[in-house]
């Protein structure tokens, strides 16, 4: 390897080189002095974001398992910005007395996660997207249980595992069907030797239901509200967010590159499964009082959303899917920046609780109605945008059909995310929850996050850059 | 700076400087101060309109500004205006005016209040200055969510539910309208360039069964703004749960976003569908008329009197875009306006008295007048208005549209006209109805006696939508004037098609 070859790979190496610094900064820290470990890893992290946006070049490695473009770069940018609203969201929560002693495994759990999730979107063949997928995969579970005086979180760590092996070894078996019946791992293989006989679709659907699993979708997401619910704040807003987006954008990058050629396959399928997620993931989502399990639901249902955009083929598809994604991460965030901050507080996480929030708490709940705005889809914020683009490219294949589905559970959406705003606005409450500022860290984390609900779906560059980057692969 | 964009300028700079204002009575004057700006800003657009026409410019949309701003979906921010425009936006200006001095005493999260006031009037305007499918469906929404808020924090009665309800379905229609919209966007390619631009669209004859496809979607989704039957029912209850001002702007204003954008989008730019299945509308509308109008004769409650009148008026706004000939679409325009008065001082009126009585049921009241005089005769002269007396604008509204109606020789308008002007008369009965209890008589509730008459700004408030009903009453040829140019090309769109139009006799 040269240093052209280092460069390709920069995300993963720093990233690496990251881990392997604060392992170091966790041997040489005192014990009284392990909190700052949190900000040390925060500005390190900070600097590798950075240093992401650096420009790219296109090439492979590996014999093309690892493969790397400025489409997959900004994808992995994307992540790290995610990444790092959701360290500055949980150092709060980890100075708390009882996680002090393992603050340093919870960052470099999260990040490996993170390298895995790289390694994940620059596969070049199913074994890299496989390796990169468990490796992403196994921390989480580890980080779910993080709690280890609650039961609840063990219960969420242990269904993390096993539904994750479960889903790994579905996909690995719809990949060796793939593999037996074209010959080779390598995208580019298997897409030119993928015929229609049986064996293979029956293969690609194992892959799909194995990916299903992991994006959680209807009826693969059984495990996504107990695990959202179990898990710490800061791991459910990294499994909602980062952890599914990355999966989605594989999932989109494969269907389109590996079986594009089959789409017509596809199709009845991946639009039957939208519509089923949208629809379920609504109709659950009304009835959650929790304010975790509430945006497990939704978070699923939104994953519906993006099906309806993958839909869209082409550049118009992964475009809008890649640019809902980036929405879907600050808006997501800001709402789980807002029950995080309350739960570290006040130790509240029902919705009820919210009761009468706008009277002690206005900048707190501003932000939780302009993050559940962009998540309904309501102008002028970046999710009226991303929907609309989501839609404009499952319309572009003439799905109007689709589309009504889609736009009619948006609306169904905007009822129950409406209610949140009800408790916070207008339902009295004898014990509302005290006024209180939270930590540094937590502001500054949504404050990126309201930036950036605010400025993504105005600045049209955004989404012409992404665009123009996605017909460069 | 173009003229249409200080339009939406200066409504955002109110916002803001309402959020910056420290104190109650600092907020209400920035508020006035903004609305004021506003207001003359429109009326310096309606004169500088006058000035162009007069000057012989014959271009459909004057004030035009086009930037781009999604290049590779050819999404842009366009703003124009015809005199239909011009008209709506002068309606909306005065009837933000008249609201922010009818909420003048709202004490209760004042600053968020007037916020949300201006943030939907923010979108009305927005809305009718675009031109642009796109940046018209967002100040739609823009327009809608924060009716959410405005009933369901300073509402009355089952606010919560009324709040949701009105919410919900507006945001279904803004479903349909999507839908639609999407419809018109990819099959209306010039040279393989997709365009949500209006003035490209209405180039572009967009084949018939397409239309026919996705007329419906967009026509229906305006169309529940426009409380069309059945999908209304938001609409009482809406009003009747909402603070005055938020009466006032949304029966006002509000609900002629769906008769405007039903004429201006779905009718316009599908002139073929909309000739085609007029008859599936018009029986709708009628229904809407007739239902509206008996159902107020039930009422006690002055809101939902008012509400369910709005249900029958605007559903005539309906009826005459469907009618489609030059005098009845006329007649359209001049009701929307007409409409958005009458009803704006209605409610504005209601929500003055009820801040006296603190009751709202007719049962409870009686001769009001003697104590209350200014907001007796300004309540007389709503409902004068209302029932279509002449000299007042109602009476001109809905004379050119029954005229137009009855343009069309066959039985099947004979009869639907004949059916929608007898509603004339059951207004007339609970008009009369609820101003004889209301106003004369003996006095209920000694508590009564007591009561203060109308404050200045009050009077100012009401007094600005009087003005503007005897004006257009008096003297409609002004408002016509301004409407009936810009109707031609609209027109002769339609007319293209029509014959299409369906006569069921």
């Amino acid at each position: 390897m040269n240093l052209q070859n280092f460069l390709l790979m920069r995300h993963e190496l720093l990233l690496i080189l990251l881990v392997i610094v604060i392992i170091f900064a966790e041997i040489f820290s005192k014990e009284e002095t392990k909190h700052r470990i949190i900000n040390f890893s925060i500005v390190l992290f900070f600097i590798q974001t950075v240093v992401g946006f650096l420009p790219v070049t296109q090439g492979e490695l590996f014999g093309g398992m690892f493969q790397n473009d400025i489409f997959r770069s900004t994808f992995k940018n994307i992540l790290n910005i995610g990444v790092l609203i959701v360290l500055l969201q949980s150092s709060a929560w980890l100075r708390k007395e009882e996680n002090k002693e393992k603050i340093s495994e919870y960052i470099i759990l999260l990040l490996s996660t993170l390298i895995g999730m790289f390694f994940m979107v620059s596969s070049g063949d199913f074994l890299m997207m496989y390796i990169g997928l468990e490796l992403a995969s196994l921390p989480l579970a580890a980080l779910a249980a993080y709690e280890t005086k609650k039961a609840k979180s063990a219960e969420a760590g242990i269904k993390l595992l096993l539904i994750s092996s479960l889903s790994t070894g579905i996909l690995l078996y719809g990949i060796s069907m793939i593999y037996g019946t074209t010959g080779s791992i390598y995208f580019a293989d298997v897409a030119a030797n993928f015929g229609n006989s049986s064996l293979q679709i029956l293969g690609f659907i194992f892959f799909v239901a194995g990916m299903g699993f992991k994006i959680s979708l209807v009826p693969f997401h059984l495990w996504t509200a107990d695990v959202y619910e179990g898990a710490p704040i800061g791991i459910t807003a990294y499994l909602s967010v980062i952890s599914k987006g990355a999966a989605i954008f594989i999932f989109t990058i494969i269907l389109y590159k590996v079986f594009g050629a089959i789409s017509h396959t596809w199709n009845p399928l991946i639009y039957a499964l939208a519509v089923a997620t949208m629809t379920i993931g609504n109709l659950f989502a009304i009835r959650q009082n929790n304010m975790k399990r509430f945006l497990a639901f939704s978070s699923i249902a939104q994953a519906g959303f993006i099906l309806v955009g993958i839909l869209g083929l082409g550049d118009m598809g992964s475009t809008s899917v890649v640019y809902y994604i980036l929405v879907y991460i600050f808006t997501n965030l800001a709402a789980f920046g807002v029950v995080s901050a309350i739960y570290n507080e006040s130790g509240k996480e029902n919705m009820d609780d919210y009761n009468g929030l706008y009277k002690t708490n206005p900048k707190l709940s501003l932000v939780m109605t302009l993050a559940l705005f962009s998540l309904a889809g309501i102008p002028p914020v970046a999710g009226f945008f991303g929907k609309f683009f989501l839609f404009t490219s499952a319309a572009s294949q003439g799905l109007y059909i689709l589309v009504l589905i889609g736009v009619l559970n948006a609306t169904l959406s905007l009822y129950y995310y409406l209610k949140v705003a009800k408790a916070i606005f207008i339902d009295p409450s004898d014990n509302p929850i005290p006024y209180f500022k939270s930590d540094f860290n937590a502001r500054v984390g949504l404050l990126l996050c309201v930036i950036g609900i605010i400025v993504v779906g105005f600045a049209a560059s955004i989404y012409e850059a992404i665009y123009s980057f996605s017909s460069l692969i | 700076m173009n003229i249409l964009s200080l339009l939406i300028l200066i409504p955002t700079i109110t916002m803001i400087g309402i959020i910056i204002s420290p104190s109650h009575k600092i907020v209400r004057l920035v508020a006035l101060g903004g609305m004021i700006a506003q207001l003359i800003t429109a009326l310096v657009l309606m004169f500088s309109y006058f000035a162009i026409r007069k000057a012989g410019i014959t271009d459909i949309m004057v004030f035009y500004q086009d930037i781009e701003w999604f290049k590779t979906l050819n999404i842009h921010y366009i703003v124009g205006v015809d005199g239909i425009s011009v008209a709506m936006i002068m309606l909306t200006s005065v009837i933000i005016f008249a609201g922010i001095l009818a909420s003048w005493e709202v004490v209760y999260l004042q600053k968020e209040f007037f916020i949300f006031l201006i943030l939907l009037a923010t979108g009305v305007f927005g809305f009718f200055i675009s031109l642009d499918l796109f940046t018209m469906f967002l100040f739609y929404e823009i327009a809608v969510i924060p009716m959410y808020f405005l009933i369901g924090i300073w509402g009355t009665g089952p606010k919560e539910y009324s709040a949701m309800k009105l919410t919900l379905m507006l945001m279904g229609g803004s479903a349909l309208m999507m839908v639609g919209l999407l419809g018109l966007y990819f099959n209306s390619s010039v040279d393989g360039h997709f365009t949500f631009n209006m003035m490209e669209i209405a180039k572009v004859n967009i084949p018939g069964n397409i239309q026919m496809y996705f007329f419906p979607f967009l026509f229906v989704g305006f169309g529940i703004l426009g409380a069309l039957y059945p999908f209304h029912t938001w609409s009482p209850d809406g009003h009747a749960s909402a603070p005055t001002a938020v009466s006032m702007l949304h029966a006002g204003v509000l609900m002629k976003l769906g008769g405007y954008g039903a004429f201006r989008v779905a009718m316009y730019l599908m002139p073929a569908a909309a000739n085609s299945l007029s008859w599936i509308f018009i029986i709708l509308a009628t229904i809407s008329v007739v239902y509206g109008a008996f159902a107020v004769i039930w009422q006690k409650d002055l809101k939902f009197i008012n509400a369910y009148a709005s249900v029958s008026h605007v559903g005539l706004i309906t009826f005459a875009l469907m009618v489609m000939n030059k005098t009845s679409l006329d007649g359209a325009i001049i009701q929307m306006i007409s409409h958005g008065l009458t009803t704006a001082l209605f409610f504005a009126l209601i929500g003055m008295i009820y801040g006296r009585t603190h009751t709202r049921m007719i049962d409870e009241m009686g001769g009001l007048i003697k104590v209350i005089p200014f907001l007796g005769v300004a309540f007389i002269i709503a409902g004068l208005s209302t029932l279509g007396l002449p000299g007042l604008s109602g009476f001109v509204a809905e004379m050119i549209i029954f005229i137009g109606a009855f343009q069309h020789v066959d039985i099947f308008h004979r009869v639907l006209t004949i059916l929608v002007a007898s509603s004339i008369v059951i207004s007339a009965v609970y008009v009369l109805r609820m101003i004889g209890k209301l106003l004369f008589g003996p006095v209920r509730n000694e508590h009564h006696l007591e009561l203060k008459d109308a404050k200045w700004f009050e009077k100012l408030s009401a007094g600005t939508l009087i003005v503007c009903l005897v004006g257009i009453g008096v003297a409609p040829l002004w408002l016509s004037n301004l409407i009936s140019d810009s109707l031609s090309p609209i027109l002769s769109k339609l007319m293209q098609f029509s014959s299409l139009y369906t006569h069921i006799f």
